[in-house]
C-alpha cells in the first residue's frame, strides 16, 4: 500500500519536474556539451565553414594566442577588483542600511535601484559621464582642481584608465546585489550578541571582526559566488563601453568569444574557448562549495 | 547598554560616541542615495538639456532651457515604442511560461520524494553560476537550424530557460515555509495530487509567484547578448539593443541627448517596478541566493 502510494507520489514528482528539466537541458545542457563537441574540429573561413576534425588543435592553438591569454588577464583584474571593491562597498551600504535613522525603507529602495537596471542601458550612461569632451566626471576634477582646466583625461581612450572605467561602473551597477545579501545577513544575527559583547568592553571595530564577519561569512561567500560568476562572463557592459577596447585593453574572455564566432567566423577555436572558460567556473564553484560547507560546519560547531 | 551598566560608560564618552556615530550615519545615508541616484540623474538632467547645453564647457548641471525634443526624436524618428512593446512582449511571455513550468517543479523538490533530488538542484543551482556566453554557440546553431532568428521565440525560450533555475529556488524555499496540514488535510478529503496543487496550493502561492515573476521580468527585459545576434530586424529588436546601438552607429557625432532620453525610457519601467515591489525584490533575491 505504502509502496503504490510512494511510486504514485514518484511518478507525479516527473511529470511535475519534466518540462522544466527539458527546457534546461535544450538551453543549457545541450549549447554546452555541443562546445564540447565542435571544439574538437576546425570549423571557419579555411575550411569554408565546413567542420573538419582537428582534435586537441584548437586547444593547441590556445596556448598560442596571446590574444587569449590577454584576454583571461583583462577578465582577470576586472573580476578580481570588482568584487573586492563591490565587497567593500556593498558591506558599507549594508551597515549603513542596518541602522535605524528616518526615511529608512525610502533610502534602502533607492539603493537596490541600479542592480535592477538594464546593463547596456547603464553602459551608455557611463560612457557618457566618462566622456573625454563633455563629460560631467571630468567636469567634476576640474571643478575641484584635480586636474587642470581644458585637459580632460581621455578615461575610455586609454588601456588602464579604460579597465579603471568599465569597472567603476560594473561596482555602481552591481554593489546593490552584494549589500542586498549582506544586509539579509545583517538582520538576522541576534542583537544581544552584540549588548554582551559591548558589557565585555569591547570596541564597534572589535565586535565586527569579531561578530559581524564570521557570522556574515556564508553570506559574503555565497555573494562573492554569485559576483566572480557574473563578472567572469561579463559581456553587456564592455561591448557597449569600450567594445573591448582600446587596443584590447578591456576585452574579456566573453567578448573575445563574441568576436571569434561572429566576427572571425570561428566557429570550433570559438567552442574550445567557451570550454576553457566552462571549466574554469566550474572548478571556483567547486572551491566555493568546499569553503561554504567548511564555514558552515565551522559556524555549527 | 548604557542605561544597565551605567559604571562601564562614563556620560560625557557615551555622548561624544552617540553624536559621532549620528554624524557618520548622516555622512553614510548621504553617500549611499547620492552614489545610487547621481548617474541616473546626470542621465535625466542630458535629455530634457538642448543640444547647446549638453556640448558646453565648462558642464551646464541644471539646464538654462527645458527641451523635449529628445523624447520627441526617439518616438518620431526611431521605432521607440516598438521596441519597448517588443521588449514588454518578450519578457512578460518568458515570465509567465517560466513560472508555469518551474512552479510544479519546485513543489516536486520540495514536497515529493523525487530519485536524484539533492543531484537535480546542485545542477539547478550551479546552472544560475552560468554566464550566457558559454550558451551562444549551442543556441546560435539551434537557432540557425530551426529558422527562428528574427523570431521572437529565438528570445522568449532562452529567457525562459534562465529564469527557471531562479524560479525553482525561490518557489521551493516558499513551498518548504507551508505547513505540511495543509496538504494533509486537503488528501483526507479526498482531494488528488493535482486537485489539491490547482485548488489549495495556486492561491496560497500568489505573492511568492509575484516576487519571482518580478525578478524574471527585470532579467528578460535587460538581456542583451541572445538579443543583439538573434534579432536583426530593426521592427524587432529590444530595448538594450536598441539603445546601445544609437551609440553604435553614428561613430562622430553620438546624439547624446536622444540616448539619455533612450536609457530614461527604457529604464523607467524597471525603476517603477523597484518603487513598488522593493520589499518582494529583496526577499526573492535573498531566497534565490542564500536558502538555495
Amino acid at each position: 500500500m505504502t509502496d503504490t502510494i510512494r511510486a504514485r507520489e514518484q511518478r507525479t514528482g516527473w511529470i511535475l519536474l519534466i518540462p522544466a528539466l527539458l527546457v534546461l537541458l535544450l538551453v543549457y545542457a545541450y549549447p554546452i556539451l555541443r562546445s564540447f563537441w565542435l571544439s574538437l574540429f576546425t570549423q571557419n573561413l579555411g575550411t569554408e565553414l565546413q567542420p573538419v576534425f582537428s582534435g586537441l588543435e584548437n586547444y593547441g592553438r590556445m596556448a598560442q594566442d596571446g590574444r587569449f591569454w590577454q584576454s583571461i588577464i583583462n577578465t582577470t583584474v576586472f573580476t578580481i577588483s570588482s568584487l573586492i571593491l563591490e565587497l567593500i562597498l556593498g558591506m558599507a551600504i549594508a551597515l549603513v542600511l542596518n541602522q535605524a535613522f528616518r526615511g529608512r525603507s525610502t533610502v534602502r529602495t533607492i539603493a537596490i535601484i541600479p542592480w535592477a537596471l538594464p546593463t547596456a542601458l547603464i553602459a551608455t550612461t557611463w560612457a557618457w559621464i566618462f566622456n573625454a569632451e563633455f563629460g560631467v566626471w571630468n567636469d567634476i576634477l576640474m571643478r575641484l582642481n584635480i586636474i587642470p582646466e581644458g585637459q580632460g583625461i581621455n578615461w575610455l581612450g586609454e588601456p588602464t584608465l579604460a579597465m579603471m572605467s568599465v569597472i567603476a561602473a560594473d561596482v555602481w551597477k552591481t554593489t546593490p546585489f552584494i549589500s542586498i545579501l549582506l544586509l539579509a545577513g545583517l538582520q538576522s544575527i541576534p542583537e544581544d550578541l552584540y549588548e554582551a559583547h559591548a558589557i565585555d568592553g569591547a570596541s564597534a571595530w572589535q565586535s565586527f571582526r569579531q561578530i559581524t564577519l564570521p557570522l556574515l561569512m556564508p553570506q559574503i561567500l555565497i555573494a562573492s559566488l554569485f559576483r566572480f560568476a557574473q563578472a567572469f562572463g561579463i559581456f553587456d557592459l564592455i561591448a557597449v563601453m569600450t567594445g573591448g577596447g582600446p587596443a584590447g585593453a578591456t576585452e574579456t574572455v566573453s567578448i573575445y568569444v563574441y568576436a571569434t564566432i561572429m566576427r572571425y567566423l570561428d566557429f570550433g577555436y570559438g567552442a574550445a574557448l567557451v570550454v576553457i572558460t566552462f571549466l574554469v567556473l566550474i572548478l571556483a564553484v567547486a572551491l566555493a562549495a568546499v569553503l561554504l560547507s567548511k564555514t558552515r560546519t565551522a559556524l555549527r560547531g | 547598554m548604557t542605561t544597565t551598566h551605567p559604571s562601564a560608560y562614563p556620560a560625557a564618552k557615551t555622548d561624544r560616541a552617540f553624536s559621532l556615530r549620528k554624524v557618520l550615519l548622516t555622512i553614510g545615508v548621504i553617500f549611499v542615495v547620492v552614489f545610487s541616484l547621481a548617474p541616473i540623474l546626470w542621465q535625466v538632467l542630458t535629455s530634457i538639456k538642448v543640444n547647446a547645453d549638453i556640448a558646453a564647457i565648462p558642464n551646464v548641471y541644471f539646464p538654462r532651457q527645458f527641451t523635449l525634443q529628445h523624447y520627441i526624436e526617439i518616438f518620431n524618428r526611431r521605432p521607440f515604442l516598438n521596441y519597448m512593446l517588443n521588449s514588454f512582449f518578450v519578457a512578460a511571455t518568458s515570465t509567465l511560461l517560466c513560472l508555469a513550468l518551474g512552479t510544479p517543479a519546485a513543489y516536486a523538490l520540495a514536497r515529493l520524494r523525487v530519485p536524484g533530488e539533492r543531484f537535480i538542484l546542485a545542477l539547478v543551482l550551479i546552472v544560475t553560476l552560468f554566464p550566457y556566453i558559454l550558451l551562444f554557440i549551442g543556441l546560435l546553431e539551434i537557432v540557425r537550424a530551426t529558422g527562428l532568428a528574427n523570431n521572437y521565440l529565438a528570445l522568449i525560450i532562452p529567457y525562459t530557460a534562465i529564469n527557471i533555475p531562479l524560479t525553482i529556488l525561490v518557489m521551493r524555499s516558499f513551498f518548504q515555509q507551508l505547513p505540511r496540514d495543509l496538504e494533509d488535510s486537503a488528501k483526507v478529503d479526498g482531494y488528488n495530487t493535482w486537485q489539491m496543487l490547482v485548488r489549495i496550493l495556486l492561491p496560497l502561492t500568489t505573492p511568492a509567484l509575484v516576487t519571482t515573476g518580478i525578478l524574471a521580468f527585470i532579467a528578460a527585459w535587460n538581456e542583451f547578448i541572445f538579443a543583439l545576434t538573434f534579432i536583426t530586424r530593426e521592427s524587432m529588436k529590444t530595448i538594450p539593443v536598441a539603445v546601445a546601438q544609437i551609440s553604435g552607429t553614428a561613430v562622430f557625432e553620438i546624439p547624446y541627448g536622444a540616448l539619455a532620453a533612450a536609457t530614461v525610457v527604457g529604464t523607467l519601467p524597471l525603476v517603477i517596478l523597484v518603487l513598488l515591489f522593493q520589499r518582494r525584490i529583496v526577499q526573492g533575491l535573498t531566497a534565490g541566493a542564500v536558502k538555495g
